[in-house]
């Protein structure tokens, strides 16, 4: 069944006309996702690519093309605003892909959509995957920013702050011959819409999925909460990567959240505790799908 | 972002923070007719770094400390003149230390009390935080660590804003007083909307003052604002010193590229930040060292990764380079097109790891096989980290 997303879901993309999110709606589209309508205020009427009809506002596009997913692909300046929109149109899920959104901007999101039935997962995130079951996994409903080609549909669910190493970890999956249910990039900024806890309760509750791959890294206490629950809770095999080992203390590797402050942040500490709860923690990102194939 | 301490000041004194009377200045004669201006006996004049241990560093003409304590503006001339000019060594600055442009002459004041005041943006709670504790001066992790009750927080709503019985139970864990908590009340609230129109992601003061007349001032303060909102105050960005950072990370950042200096010497050059920190991470694991984090971004162009390629080989220490690329956003073919420029330019005689995967892979790839460029191809990470390695130690 995978999470979040599959074959028959319907997703507009606001920020079509832009260049990255015209470049990706398309692939998405390439990949055979049923990409249903675009959102840029002032374009509404036009059309983008052969037939993807363009509205100036998300609940005109959702009424209209009945999409119940936003990706979202708007400049940093106005992607809040275009967050709470897609919240008062509300859809079911918004993928923020964009990346630089004051910190401030998020803490009023999340503040503003207490309550509201829309899952946020972003921003700064590659975005969500479940493979499709054509050639090169064609067929599928990847929204977002993943190379499609590099999946497989199958059992195993990625959960992951980064959008590369997800890509390594699927990789290494598909060529070990283990497909993907659904992976899910939750994004590298210190506020988000879905946590590590949170995809991993929906894999947990998944039919389909049968292990998790949980990629973290310094920064924060996500990874060290989901572990702590899946250790009480989690039915299936989990495999873990810490990323940020050689990481000094201090500074800002890239992400905004990805910064080692206390002690708990710091890469070892995280996967000592991945290991208390019974999660195999890879030694080397190069390792993460063999690690979790030593667990099956 | 850092900014200076009297940067901090100036800041303090647009949003209604009161901090003890002081001037900047450039030179020795600017700081004693600072001295002249602010009055009174009872002087401080400071080194103005982006570091902490001021007080108790050295400077390399063997002047000691960045901080001293005087009488009369002569005096302050005097101690401004072996400052400014000088390079300060201190525990955070390492051997290097860092160069003195700037000192702040401020009036010294007295103490009846010192307290912990700070505001930060907490990641769990999604919330700003404000942070009071009775142990002011005093590193806050160790009072967190020996002392957790002696610590209070405030969460604050972002859409309410900080309330009235906020203030009230902040003055409280302070005990005080009067005239006294009216000053602070106003200073909090001041503070607050400081933290929230510049973007900071941290406003620390420590010590927040009492003195014996009961007024209440900031001391010494800290800020860190968000990078990713520094769009919309070109006044914070102004106040950068690039002469405080890495010259190496100022050119990187002119290319908005993410590098970050280390002490190793593989290279690296890397798409996602995630994976550039488990590239530097399966150096280490293979027995190399890494020299620097570099994240080129998602839509690096061509230029942009040539100028990664000029910065990277700008560290002396570096005897490699491992490039990997995972493609989502990222095209191979844009990566390989940028090797081959900087190549080019550059000459260079370092072994080059390169591995290349995702979007436009086989494309990428083959400009890089047509060229006559002595590139070792790897096959997948581990590949990579090993081969980089075995040619920097061999």
């Amino acid at each position: 069944m995978a999470i979040l997303v599959d074959e028959n879901t319907k997703v507009l993309v606001q920020g079509i006309t832009g260049g990255f999110g015209g470049k990706h709606a398309q692939l998405s589209i390439d990949y055979g996702t049923q990409i249903v309508a675009g959102v840029t205020p002032g374009k509404g009427g036009q059309t983008f690519g052969t037939s993807t009809p363009i509205y100036d506002t998300v609940s005109d596009a959702a009424k209209q093309s009945g999409a119940t997913v936003s990706a979202i692909f708007v400049p940093p300046p106005f992607a809040a605003d275009a967050i709470l929109e897609a919240v008062d149109a509300e859809m079911d899920l918004v993928i923020a892909i964009t990346e630089g959104i004051p910190v401030a901007d998020m803490m009023r999101v999340k503040a503003a959509m207490e309550g509201s039935k829309t899952r946020l997962i972003g921003p700064n995130c590659p975005g969500v995957v479940t493979p499709g079951r054509g050639e090169n996994s064609h067929g599928g409903c990847r929204i977002g920013i993943a190379p499609g080609y590099i999946h497989k549909r199958g059992n195993v669910g990625v959960v992951s702050r980064s959008g590369t190493l997800t890509y390594e970890a699927v990789y290494q999956l598909t060529e070990l011959g283990y497909g993907q249910s659904t992976c899910v990039g939750i994004g590298g900024d210190p506020i988000n819409g879905t946590s590590h806890l949170d995809v991993l309760k929906m894999f947990n509750d998944d039919d389909e999925t049968e292990a998790i791959i949980m990629i973290g890294e310094i920064g924060g206490n996500a990874e060290a909460e989901a572990a702590r629950w899946a250790a009480e809770n989690c039915k299936k095999p989990i495999a873990g990567f810490i990323a940020g080992a050689t990481a000094p203390p201090g500074r800002r590797m890239g992400h905004a959240g990805a910064i080692v402050g206390g002690e708990e942040d710091t890469a070892e500490a995280k996967k000592k505790i991945l290991a208390e709860c019974g999660i195999a923690v890879s030694e080397t990102p190069s390792d993460m799908g063999k690690t979790l194939v030593g667990m099956l | 972002m850092n900014i200076h301490e009297y940067q901090a000041k100036e800041l303090f004194e647009k949003f209604g923070v009161p901090s003890p009377n002081g001037q900047v200045a450039s030179t020795a004669e600017e700081a004693e007719s600072a001295a002249n201006a602010i009055g009174g006996s009872g002087l401080v004049v400071k080194a103005q770094v982006h570091a902490g241990g001021r007080g108790k560093g050295t400077f390399k003409n063997g002047f000691k400390g960045g901080v001293h304590l005087a009488d009369t503006p002569a005096e302050i001339k005097d101690l401004a003149a072996q400052m400014l000019g000088q390079t300060l060594v201190t525990h955070q600055t390492g051997e290097e230390g860092r160069f003195v442009n700037k000192v702040m002459v401020a009036e010294s004041v007295d103490i009846e009390s010192e307290f912990y005041l700070s505001i930060l943006l907490d990641r769990a709670t999604c919330r700003p935080v404000i942070v009071a504790s009775t142990e002011g001066g005093m590193d806050i992790e160790k009072v967190a660590e020996e002392t957790p009750d002696l610590i209070v927080k405030e969460f604050v709503h972002p859409l309410a804003g900080l309330q009235p019985y906020q203030v009230r139970k902040l003055t409280a864990v302070y005990g005080l007083k009067g005239d006294t908590a009216k000053q602070f009340a106003k200073l909090i609230k001041n503070l607050y909307k400081l933290f929230i129109a510049c973007d900071c992601d941290m406003v620390e003061i420590n010590p927040l003052v009492v003195t014996p007349d009961g007024d209440v001032l900031a001391l010494d303060a800290k800020f860190g604002f968000d990078d990713n909102a520094l769009y919309r105050h070109p006044d914070i960005v102004a106040m950068r010193d690039t002469t405080e950072e890495d010259p190496r990370e100022v050119e990187a950042s002119e290319y908005d590229l993410n590098y970050i200096g280390l002490d190793g010497n593989i290279a690296c050059l890397v798409n996602g930040a995630g994976l550039a920190m488990a590239t530097m991470d399966i150096i280490k694991h293979c027995g190399g060292d890494p020299a620097n984090f570099l994240d080129v971004g998602g839509g690096a162009t061509k230029e942009q990764v040539a100028a990664a390629f000029k910065i990277i080989l700008s560290d002396p220490k570096v005897e490699g380079i491992l490039v990997n690329i995972f493609g989502g956003i990222m095209q191979c073919d844009i990566i390989a097109e940028g090797i081959l420029a900087a190549a080019a330019e550059l000459a260079i005689t370092i072994p080059l790891v390169v591995r290349l995967e995702g979007t436009n892979v086989a494309k990428g790839r083959e400009l890089i096989a047509n060229s006559d460029l002595a590139v070792i191809p790897a096959d997948n990470l581990n590949d990579a980290a090993e081969k980089i390695v075995k040619a920097v130690n061999s």
